[in-house]
C-alpha cells in the first residue's frame, strides 16, 4: 500500500508541479483577448475519468494485498510452526493457467481492436471486441470452475485464511471483469448501430486500457497467491523498515 | 453584471471550451426526481443528508437523557444506548457530513464556480445520488430489523462487532456493512465527477490558481476520499465474510459462553489499521471543504482578499497528503510498538503546521477588513474559534503519553465533537445561509438566523466545554451508566444534567433553522443575483436560481482571481472574476 501511495504521490506531485502553483494570481489580471491559453481539456474527460477510477480500483487491490501480507505476518507469529505454510495450504489447479491464458488472449484481442480503431478498420474492431469479450467470459467461467473444484475438494473459505484470501481476491477481481462487460456492451451497441469510427475510437480505447489493467492486477494476484512474489515483498519490506 | 459580461465576452469570440452535449429533461420525473442536473442532485443530496442527520440528532438526545438521568427512561436500555451511539456516530460522520459537503456543496458549487455547464458525467452523477439514498435506506432498515441496528460503536471493532453479546449482531451489523459498501460505491461515482469536472471542465481563463478555495477544498477532499474509502470498503467486505461465511480475516480464536467458536487466527488489529487508514483522512475529508468554504465566506464578508492565497492552497494539499500518514494515532492503546507511536505522534504534530497557517491567514484576512457581521460571517467566525479549540486539544491527544490515560474518557468525545462535529457543522450552516439566495432566489430570514446562530454556538460550548472537564476527571466514555465510583464526585452528575439540558436546547434550536429554510422559500426577501457582492462565478449567472446549463448562451471567461475585494480605484468594492481589466495586463 505504501508503494502504491508512493506512486500516486509521485504522479500527483508531478502533475501539481506543472500547474503553476507558484503563480501569484492576485497580480495576474487579463484584459479582453488576453486570457490564458487554457482552452479546454487536451485529454478527453472520459480518459481522465478512467484514470481516476483505475487509481481507486488500484488502491482497493493494493489494500487487499497489504491486508494479505499483514495477515501472513500474523499467521507466522501467532501460529508458530505453521508459519506461511498455513497460507499456502491451497493447491494451484492447472485450470488457473488456462484462465490466465484466456485473460491474456482477451487483452491482446482488445489491443488489436484498439489498433484497428485507430486505423479505421471497422470489421477488425468488431472481431477484436467479440474475441476479447468471449475470452473474458471464458476467463470468468474458468474462475468459477476453479472455485467449484476447490470447494468439491474441501477447500472452504472458512477453513483457513489462505482459502479465504484466495476466494476474496479472485472474487473481487472477477467482479471487476464482469463490470467491464457493461462498458464493452455499450461499445458494441454503438458499433452495431453504425456509430462513426471516430466516436468509437474513444470507447474502444477505454475498454482496452481497463482490460490491460485487469490483466496486470490478475497477474499480480496470481503471483501473490502462488508465492512467487515473496522475494519482491521481502525486498520492499527491507526498504521500508 | 451578467449583461455587461456577455457584451465584453462577445468581443473576444466564443469560449474555447468545447460545447458539451447537455442533458435535457423532458418529463417531470426526469426534471425533479431522476434528474442529471448537478444542482438538482445537490439539493437531493442535501435534503437526504439533513433528514438522516435529524435522526442522529434525536439519537443524541436519547443518549444525553440516559447520561443525565440514568434509569429514569425505561425505553433506553443498555442495548439501545449502544445502538444509539453507533448510529449517531456513523450517520453524523458519513451520511450527513461527508454527503453534505461533497454531494451537496460539491455538486452545487463545483460546476458553477469553475464555469462549467454541468458535471463531466451527469448520468453517473445521478446514479451516485440514488445509490447514496439506497445506502441510507439500508442503514435505516437496521432500526426495523430483528434485534435492531448494530451497537458495535461507530468504529465497528471486531471481534465484538459480530459476536452475539453485541446488540444487532443478527441483522444490524449486516445491514450496516452493506449500507457502507453501497455508500462507498455511490460516493466513488460522485467523486469521479467532482475530480474530473475540476480537472477537465474549467472555463477559459480559470487556471487552477484562480479557483476559489471552496473548490480547492472540495477537490482535495474528494481525491483523499477516493483513496481512503477503499480501505473501509475492504474492511467491510472482509468483516461481512467473517460474519456470513465464518472466515477469519479479523476474528481470532474466541470462547463465547464457554464454547469455542469456529474462528481462528484472525487479526482485530488488521481491521483497526484498515478502519483508521480510512478514518483519519475522513476527518480531513470533512474538514477541507469546511476550510475552503470558510475562506470564501470570510473574504467575501470582510470585503478583503484572502490573505496568503498560495499558502492556503499549499496548506490544503499538504494537509491532504499528511493525513494519510497519521492514522495510527487512533490506535495508541492497541499495544503498538513504541517507535510506531513516536512516528505517528510526530506526523500528527507536523500536520498542525499547515493547519495553523490556515488559521493565521483567516485571522489576517479579517485584520482591518470591512467586517460585515452577516449570519454567514457569524458562523464563519464561530468556526475559527471552535476549530482552534478542538485543534488545541488535538495537540494534547496527539502525544502518546497524554492520549493513553485520556483515550477512553469523555475528553476525547469533547475533542472530536469540537473539531469535526461542531466546527464543520458551523460551516455547513454558514454555507447554507450564504448560498441559499443563489439556490432559491430568496434570502433567509436574518433574525431567525441570528437566534439560530447564538443558540447553536453558545449551546455547543455549553455541551462540550464541561465535557473536557469530565474527561479530565476520568469519567469514561461509552458507559451506559456510571454507578457509584470512588473517583467521580457527585457534582459530575449535576454537570451531566446541565450538558443534557444544553443539548436539548441546541437540538430544538435546529427546528428554527428548518422552519427558516421552509418559510424563506416563499416569504424571504428577493435576493437578486449577487446579494453579498461576491466575486466568484456562481454569483454572475444570467439567471437566479441558475437555469439548466448554468450560463445561458455562452460560457463565462475568467480574467482574474476570486478575491478582488476593495481594489483601490475600482468602481465597487468587488470585481467579479469575469470582469476584464480595463487596460492590457498589468
Amino acid at each position: 500500500m505504501i508503494v502504491f501511495l508512493g506512486v500516486v504521490a509521485v504522479i500527483a506531485g508531478y502533475w501539481l508541479s506543472q500547474q503553476h502553483l507558484m503563480a501569484k494570481p492576485w497580480l495576474d489580471v487579463n484584459a479582453i483577448g488576453d486570457v490564458p491559453a487554457w482552452g479546454g481539456p487536451s485529454v478527453s474527460p472520459a480518459k481522465v475519468g478512467l484514470g481516476v477510477f483505475l487509481t481507486v480500483a488500484g488502491c482497493l487491490f493494493a489494500l487487499l494485498v497489504s491486508a494479505y501480507f499483514m495477515r501472513v505476518d500474523i499467521a507466522a507469529t501467532v501460529e508458530a510452526g505453521m508459519g506461511r505454510g498455513m497460507l499456502r495450504g491451497m493447491p494451484a489447479p492447472g485450470q488457473l493457467w488456462l484462465n490466465t491464458g484466456a485473460l491474456v488472449f482477451s487483452s491482446v484481442a482488445m489491443q488489436c481492436a484498439q489498433v484497428a480503431a485507430r486505423h479505421g478498420h471497422r470489421q477488425a474492431v468488431r472481431d477484436g471486441l467479440i474475441l476479447g469479450g468471449i475470452s473474458a467470459l471464458v476467463f470468468l467461467a474458468g474462475q468459477l470452475l476453479v472455485w467449484r473444484q476447490l470447494v468439491e475438494a474441501g477447500y472452504f473459505a472458512a477453513s483457513n485464511p489462505a482459502n479465504a484470501f484466495f476466494y476474496l481476491l479472485t472474487g473481487i477481481h472477477g467482479l471487476h471483469v464482469a463490470g467491464g462487460f457493461v462498458a464493452l456492451g455499450r461499445t458494441f451497441t454503438k458499433l452495431w448501430h453504425g456509430v462513426g469510427i471516430e466516436r468509437l475510437r474513444l470507447s474502444v480505447w477505454l475498454c482496452t486500457v481497463y482490460w490491460h489493467f485487469l490483466l496486470v492486477v490478475w497477474l499480480a494476484i496470481f503471483a501473490l497467491l502462488m508465492g512467487w512474489a515473496d522475494s519482491f515483498v521481502t525486498l520492499c519490506r527491507a526498504l521500508v523498515t | 453584471m451578467g449583461e455587461v459580461v456577455s457584451d465584453t465576452v462577445g468581443s473576444v469570440g466564443p469560449a474555447e471550451v468545447p460545447e458539451v452535449e447537455l442533458y435535457h429533461a423532458h418529463t417531470w420525473l426526469t426534471k425533479y426526481v431522476f434528474c442529471q442536473d448537478a444542482k438538482v442532485i445537490a439539493i437531493q443530496y442535501s435534503l437526504t443528508a439533513m433528514a438522516i442527520g435529524l435522526v442522529a440528532l434525536v439519537l443524541s438526545w436519547l443518549m444525553r437523557l440516559q447520561l443525565a438521568f440514568p434509569g429514569v427512561f425505561s425505553l433506553i436500555q443498555s442495548d439501545n444506548y449502544y445502538q444509539f451511539i453507533t448510529m449517531h456516530g456513523m450517520i453524523m460522520v458519513i451520511y450527513l457530513l461527508t454527503a453534505l459537503f461533497l454531494g451537496g456543496f460539491g455538486n452545487y458549487l463545483i460546476p458553477l464556480m469553475v464555469g462549467a455547464r454541468d458535471m463531466a458525467f451527469p448520468y453517473v452523477n445521478m446514479l451516485s445520488y440514488w445509490v447514496y439514498l439506497l445506502a441510507v435506506l439500508v442503514l435505516v432498515a437496521g432500526f426495523f430489523a430483528p434485534g435492531g441496528p448494530t451497537g458495535a460503536g461507530w468504529t465497528l471493532y471486531p471481534p465484538q462487532a459480530i459476536m452475539t453479546g453485541t446488540p444487532g449482531h443478527e441483522w444490524g451489523i449486516i445491514l450496516m456493512l452493506l449500507s457502507l459498501i453501497l455508500f462507498i460505491v455511490g460516493f466513488t461515482m460522485g467523486g469521479l465527477n467532482y475530480v474530473v469536472t475540476v480537472l477537465q471542465c474549467r472555463t477559459r481563463g480559470m487556471t487552477l490558481m484562480r479557483m476559489p478555495l471552496t473548490v480547492w477544498g472540495i477537490f482535495t477532499a474528494t481525491v483523499m476520499a477516493l483513496l481512503a474509502f477503499p480501505a473501509l470498503f475492504v474492511a467491510c467486505v472482509m468483516m461481512m465474510l467473517d460474519r456470513l461465511l465464518s472466515t477469519s480475516f479479523f476474528m481470532p480464536s474466541v470462547v463465547e459462553m464457554g464454547q469455542r467458536l469456529s474462528y481462528a487466527g484472525g487479526s482485530p488489529i488488521l481491521f483497526q489499521h484498515l478502519f483508521w487508514f480510512f478514518g483519519h483522512p475522513e476527518v480531513y475529508i470533512v474538514a477541507l471543504p469546511a476550510f475552503g468554504i470558510v475562506s470564501d465566506l470570510i473574504s467575501t464578508h470582510s470585503r478583503k482578499n484572502i490573505f496568503g492565497y498560495r499558502m492556503m492552497v499549499w496548506a490544503i494539499v499538504a494537509i491532504g497528503a499528511l493525513s494519510f500518514v497519521v492514522w495510527a494515532h487512533h490506535m495508541y492503546i492497541s499495544g503498538m510498538d513504541p517507535y510506531f507511536g513516536f512516528f505517528f505522534a510526530t506526523t500528527t504534530l507536523i500536520i498542525a503546521v499547515p493547519t495553523a497557517i490556515k488559521v493565521y491567514n483567516w485571522v489576517l484576512t479579517l485584520w482591518q477588513g470591512d467586517i460585515h457581521l452577516t449570519v454567514p460571517m457569524l458562523f464563519a467566525l464561530a468556526f475559527i474559534v471552535t476549530f482552534v479549540n478542538g485543534g488545541l486539544t488535538g495537540l494534547f491527544l496527539g502525544n502518546v503519553v497524554v492520549d493513553v490515560p485520556l483515550s477512553a474518557t469523555l475528553f476525547v468525545v469533547a475533542h472530536f465533537h469540537m473539531v469535526m462535529g461542531v466546527a464543520p457543522i458551523l460551516v455547513v450552516f454558514g454555507g447554507i445561509y450564504h448560498w441559499y439566495p443563489k439556490v432559491t432566489g430568496r434570502m433567509l430570514n436574518t433574525t431567525m438566523g441570528q437566534i439560530h446562530f447564538w443558540i447553536t454556538f453558545l449551546g455547543a460550548y455549553a455541551i462540550f466545554f464541561p465535557m473536557h472537564y469530565l474527561g479530565l476527571l476520568g469519567v469514561p466514555r461509552r458507559y451506559y451508566e456510571l454507578g457509584d465510583t470512588a473517583f467521580i464526585p457527585a457534582s459530575a452528575a449535576s454537570l451531566n444534567v446541565f450538558i443534557t439540558a444544553a443539548a436539548l436546547v441546541v437540538g430544538a434550536g435546529q427546528l428554527l433553522f428548518l422552519f427558516n429554510l421552509a418559510w424563506s422559500l416563499t416569504r424571504g426577501r428577493e435576493a437578486g443575483p449577487n446579494p453579498w457582492g461576491a466575486t466568484t462565478l456562481e454569483w454572475q449567472t444570467p439567471e437566479t436560481p441558475p437555469g439548466h446549463g448554468n450560463w445561458g448562451r455562452e460560457l463565462p471567461v475568467v480574467y482574474r482571481w476570486a478575491y478582488d475585494y476593495s481594489v483601490p480605484g475600482a468602481e465597487r468594492d468587488f470585481v467579479p472574476q469575469n470582469q476584464p481589466a480595463l487596460a492590457p495586463a498589468r
